[in-house]
Order: C-alpha cells, then sequence, then structure tokens
C-alpha cells in the first residue's frame, strides 16, 4: 500500500449487476434468530443448465465468506473467471448437462442481495449498522424462500466449502425431507475459538479505519479500504498453508537483490499479500464483511439441539434421509480434519448414510477452490452415485430428447 | 483392503459386479437382500458394490486406508475413513442388519471389545478369519520350528499387521465367553473351497479360514 491516500472506490452498484434477483419476504416477513424480521428483502442469484420436468435435477452451491453467486461467470467486478468452474459447469462434477444448478448471493452479501449496503427502504438510506445481524441459519432460511420460489419441492444435492459448508448442513439439518444429498466440504459444525479470533482481528482492523465512521461511510461518500484490506490480508493467511506459502514465495525478494532496511515490501509474500488486500476492496463492503464473518461466529449446530451434534441428525428422532458427503483437506488448518471427523461420528451415532473422504494436499483451506482431481472425483463419484439412487441416470438424454 | 493381501486392484473396469473373490462371494451369500448392512475394513468396496448392485443392500463402509476410501466413494459407495476400534463405538445398537468383518479381526488390537462391538451394532455379524490352527500353519511350525509363512498369510513375524491371531477353536471359545452364538459357520479350504460347516477338531485342521454369522445371544 502506498503512504498516499487511496482514492475512495465507489460502492458496487448493485442494481446494475447481471444475474437474476427475486423480491422475497413481501406478504410476510422473515423471521431472523435475532427475534427480528427481514422484509420484503432481495435475493440476487444464477443458474446454470436446465430444471427437468418433475424438478428433480437441482442443485444448490453455497457460497463462502466472500464468495457471491457468479459460479460460472466472469465476475462482474474483477472480471476474473467463475469461482468454481473447476467443480461446476458442463462436463464437470456436478455437471450442468445434467443438474440445474441454483447459487445466490447470501442475505448480508453486497452483490445483490439485500445487506447493509443495500438501501433501507425504511429511511432511503443505506443499512450500514442498522441491517439486523443475521446467522448462517437466516441465509438459509431465504435460500429455502427463493427454492420455494423456484417451485423446487426437494434439491437433489446442496454442496459449498467452508461458510457453504456450514450452510449445508444447516439445509440438512433444517430441512431433511428438501435436500437429497448434502456435500459439506473443508468445514464444521461448529465456529472455532480460533476462527472467532481470526474474524475479531479482521474486524477490529475495519472498525479501526476511521473512514469506517462508526459504519456510516456510505453516506459520508468513504470508505475503509485500508481496514477491510488489512482483514482480508490476515483472513488470507489463513486460507493457505505454511507449506503451500513456503512454495510458492519463500523468503523470495520482491524485484530487488536485497533487503532495503525499511518496511517496504521487500518480500514476494508481503506484496502477494498486500495486492490480496487491494483487490479485495473493490469488490466487498466492508459492513458486509463484519455481518457475514460474526454469522459465522455465532455458527453451533449442537448448542442449537441440546448440546448433541447427533440430535441434529435424528429428525422427530429418526434418522435423517439425507446421504451426506464429507470433504476435508489434509492442510486445512482453518476447517482442520477433525471437524469433519467429528460430524462424521455424529452422523455415525443417528446411523445416517455418510461418505467421508480427507484429500491429501498442502493447499491448505483454499484447496477447495483450487484444481485438486483427487477431490472432484470424488465428487463426482458420489453425485453419480446419488443420482442412480434418485433415479435420475437418464437426465442427459431426457434434456437432449 | 483385508490386511492378508497385497495391495489388491481395483474392480476390473467389466463393470460387472458378479466377479468377485470368492470369500466374499460366500460372505455376500449370507446376506439377505435389501438388508442395511456395515462392512469394517471394506478395502476398495468390491464386497459392498456387489451387495448394493446385486442384492439391493443399503450398505455402508469403513475403511482405514485413503486410498480404499477414495476408490469406494468414487465409486458412489457410503464409505468413510475410519479405525473400527474406535469409531464402532459411536454407532446405536442394532443399526445394522448385518455387521461384516472380513479378515481384519487378527489386525485388531483388542479382537474381543470389536467383537463385542460388532454383534451391538449389527442384528447379526460376519466374520472371517485365517485359521492358524489349520495344518500347514501347524506342521510349519513344528518342522521348521519357524513362524509360519504361507500363500494367504505372506508377511514375516516382523512386518505383520496380523498381531493377534486364533484359531477356529480358539474363536469359538471367544464367542462362548462373549455371549455371543453362532449361525452359521463356513470352513474353506485352500481354494476356497467349503469343506465343512462345523468347527469341530477336524474343521479346525482342514479349514485355511473360517466364516461365522453371529448373533448376540
Amino acid at each position: 500500500m502506498s503512504a498516499s491516500k487511496p482514492s475512495v472506490i465507489a460502492p458496487i452498484d448493485t442494481a446494475s449487476l447481471p444475474g437474476k434477483r427475486v423480491r422475497l419476504g413481501a406478504d410476510r416477513p422473515m423471521p431472523l434468530d435475532s427475534g427480528l424480521d427481514l422484509g420484503p428483502f432481495t435475493v440476487a442469484y444464477q443458474t446454470y443448465g436446465t430444471l427437468n420436468a418433475d424438478r428433480s435435477n437441482a442443485v444448490l452451491v453455497c457460497h463462502a465468506l466472500t464468495g457471491d453467486h457468479y459460479v460460472l461467470d466472469r465476475h462482474p467486478v474483477t472480471g476474473k473467471p467463475g469461482w468454481w468452474e473447476q467443480m461446476v459447469g458442463p462436463g464437470r462434477p456436478v455437471d450442468t448437462e445434467r443438474y440445474f444448478v441454483i447459487c445466490s448471493n447470501v442475505i448480508g452479501g453486497c452483490m445483490g442481495s439485500t445487506g447493509p449496503a443495500e438501501t433501507d427502504p425504511a429511511t432511503a438510506k443505506p443499512y450500514g449498522l442498522n441491517f439486523p445481524v443475521i446467522t448462517i441459519a437466516d441465509m438459509v432460511r431465504a435460500q429455502k424462500l427463493l427454492i420455494d420460489h423456484l417451485g423446487i419441492e426437494q434439491l437433489f444435492a446442496v454442496i459449498g466449502g467452508s461458510m457453504g459448508g456450514m450452510q449445508v448442513l444447516q439445509w440438512a439439518v433444517s430441512y431433511p425431507e428438501a435436500v437429497y444429498a448434502a456435500i459439506p466440504i473443508a468445514t464444521a459444525s461448529i465456529h472455532s475459538a480460533q476462527n472467532i479470533a481470526f474474524h475479531e482481528v479482521g474486524r477490529q482492523a475495519i472498525m479501526a479505519d476511521p473512514e469506517w465512521a462508526g459504519g456510516d461511510y456510505l453516506n459520508q461518500g468513504r470508505r475503509p479500504q485500508r481496514g477491510l484490506a488489512v482483514a482480508r490480508m490476515a483472513a488470507h493467511i489463513t486460507y493457505l498453508s505454511e507449506t503451500a506459502l513456503h512454495r510458492k514465495f519463500g523468503r523470495n525478494l520482491q524485484d530487488r537483490a536485497n533487503v532495503t532496511y525499511g518496511f517496504d515490501a521487500d518480500f514476494q509474500v508481503e506484496s502477494y499479500l498486500r495486492h490480496q488486500g487491494i483487490s479485495f476492496v473493490e469488490r466487498f463492503d466492508a459492513n458486509s464483511y463484519l455481518y457475514i464473518t460474526r454469522a459465522m461466529d455465532y455458527f453451533d449446530l449442537a448448542a442449537d439441539h441440546g448440546g448433541a451434534l447427533v440430535n441434529a441428525f435424528l429428525p422427530n428422532g429418526k434418522t435423517t434421509p439425507v446421504r451426506f458427503c464429507l470433504v476435508s483437506f489434509s492442510s486445512d488448518w482453518l476447517f482442520p480434519t477433525r471437524e469433519s471427523r467429528a460430524i462424521v461420528h455424529a452422523l455415525n451415532a443417528a446411523a445416517a448414510n455418510v461418505s467421508f473422504v480427507e484429500v491429501e494436499t498442502d493447499k491448505g483451506h483454499d484447496a477447495f477452490l483450487l484444481d485438486e482431481p483427487e477431490f472432484h472425483q470424488v465428487i463426482r463419484g458420489f453425485l453419480e452415485g446419488c443420482a442412480e439412487h434418485r433415479g435420475l441416470t437418464n437426465l442427459r438424454r431426457a434434456r437432449t430428447a | 483392503m483385508t490386511v492378508l493381501e497385497a495391495p489388491s486392484s481395483t474392480r476390473n473396469g467389466t463393470g460387472r459386479p458378479a466377479d468377485i473373490r470368492i470369500d466374499l462371494r460366500l460372505v455376500a451369500d449370507m446376506v439377505e437382500p435389501g438388508s442395511r448392512l456395515l462392512d469394517i475394513g471394506c478395502g476398495d468396496g468390491q464386497l459392498l458394490y456387489y451387495l448394493t448392485h446385486e442384492k439391493n443392500v443399503d450398505g455402508r463402509g469403513i475403511e482405514l486406508g485413503m486410498d480404499g476410501v477414495h476408490r469406494c466413494v468414487k465409486q458412489g459407495l457410503s464409505v468413510i475413513q475410519g479405525d473400527a476400534e474406535t469409531d464402532l463405538k459411536d454407532y446405536p445398537s442394532g443399526a445394522f442388519d448385518y455387521v461384516v468383518l472380513g479378515q481384519t479381526l487378527q489386525a485388531m488390537r483388542e479382537p474381543r471389545a470389536v467383537l463385542e462391538q460388532l454383534v451391538r451394532i449389527g442384528k447379526h455379524a460376519i466374520v472371517s478369519f485365517p485359521n492358524f490352527g489349520y495344518w500347514r500353519i501347524r506342521m510349519q511350525l513344528l518342522l521348521q520350528g519357524r513362524m509360519p509363512v504361507t500363500q494367504r498369510l505372506g508377511y514375516q513375524w516382523w512386518e505383520t499387521p496380523n498381531i493377534h491371531f486364533c484359531t477356529i477353536a480358539d474363536f469359538v471359545d471367544l464367542c462362548r465367553q462373549c455371549g455371543v452364538s453362532i449361525e452359521r459357520t463356513m470352513i474353506l479350504d485352500r481354494a476356497d473351497r467349503v469343506v465343512s460347516h462345523k468347527h469341530g477338531r477336524l474343521a479346525n485342521l482342514l479349514g485355511e479360514q473360517a466364516v461365522f454369522l453371529l448373533k448376540r445371544r
């Protein structure tokens, strides 16, 4: 970051973003975990592929903390390819020639769904901190309303990594009859103290930036870019692994032969992180970052079920009908394998149908977004097995007929 | 992978589940169609795949080795990576119609505890193991004075994962002690032919391996 004051990046004009949007909760506001109501509100979403005649081939993709619904599209702000092109698309494990893929921007987000950067109809100004605090369950409630709106009774699969995986778990627990298969990836049933701690560092970085202005920056034509960039830098380290950082950067210097005995970005890893921070602020709203990290912090599925996770998978005292496939990555220290294993143990205790694979990789938490052939083969195999059980085997023929 | 064989190749690509190892086939024949089954140490999923497709079984698996787990899940089988000795306690009692432990009992740290778990979580348990009372094994020990190494048990003593060998007579004793009743017995020779349905002295001498259908008394 240069020493001079950066120019203020204009907020994203979400009204002009590509994609679909729907107004929900108009006749009846949606109750939130906090006790407040939200409604009417907007959900921005994208769909790929074709819904079959009996509406049985829908796959909901849930995005992570800083993701959005542009799974396959070139990102309208950054111009980068869709965030999960490796996993979703024609011929990919989540094959858009077979499945009708839906992904929505979470509520509280900043890419078109109602969130702190959107206009509060009551005041005609951005919500800012007047936006109610939301939870993972609230995000899923909003997605359920979207799925109802699309006339889909049961999703063939819900899939997502990290915070997306939390939503997958919440879907399976809140609406077990509406989910045939659940694929929670690199996630946990509870947000750990260490993860809350990292989120708090990020939030404090944002709130310590004077440009945050008590959360009112949008009304004042300001933006806490420095704070948000620092938050992103800290978080980005947690998405990688020591091995991956060493492999990528080591102690290599950035465009120089020697260290400069100063605080410029001497090391490549510093330069890389600064770039990550700066490019993030173009596409993300600082208050959204506060709200969404908070939603993850509050996630504790066991606590919602009398302290025993197994109860979450025993709706009405019976084994959940949902088929699960959990995946973790060996070098992920943000959502380590033991978190997935704890979920597997609870599912076993409920005698649920579950597959679980740990993928060997040094790429850390971010591995779920990257080219990991073994991981993709597992998802493909699991989905094909489920499609067979669900009777979706002739999808390709049905679609082309 | 069972601990008796070298790493096996994956399913032979013909997609014909009918081609399974004879000893697995004998296990499969004990299973009622449409039942719910847990295969412990399911390896690359041969038995599960066969039972799922040929007998419409709701099959699950636990496998210690990640390679096997990956192969299974890629085939659409419901398999988790886990350790039978620590993970079986999670399952509720009577969760499965059958729990299968194929050629793995002798590699367990606590075979007795595992056996008790099998008959707790399964209405039936199917256990197969190599018989250390087999005459060729007895002969090796008697004539050569060395730990037996056979075609099926191809490990030297210092490398074998099989730490708790037993004979058919020993196993029958353990079942009695644990309150486990034996519903069916199959004694196999070296060519996986069934040579007896009893577990007496002769079976203990002639059987290279044994398959038992068990139930908690």
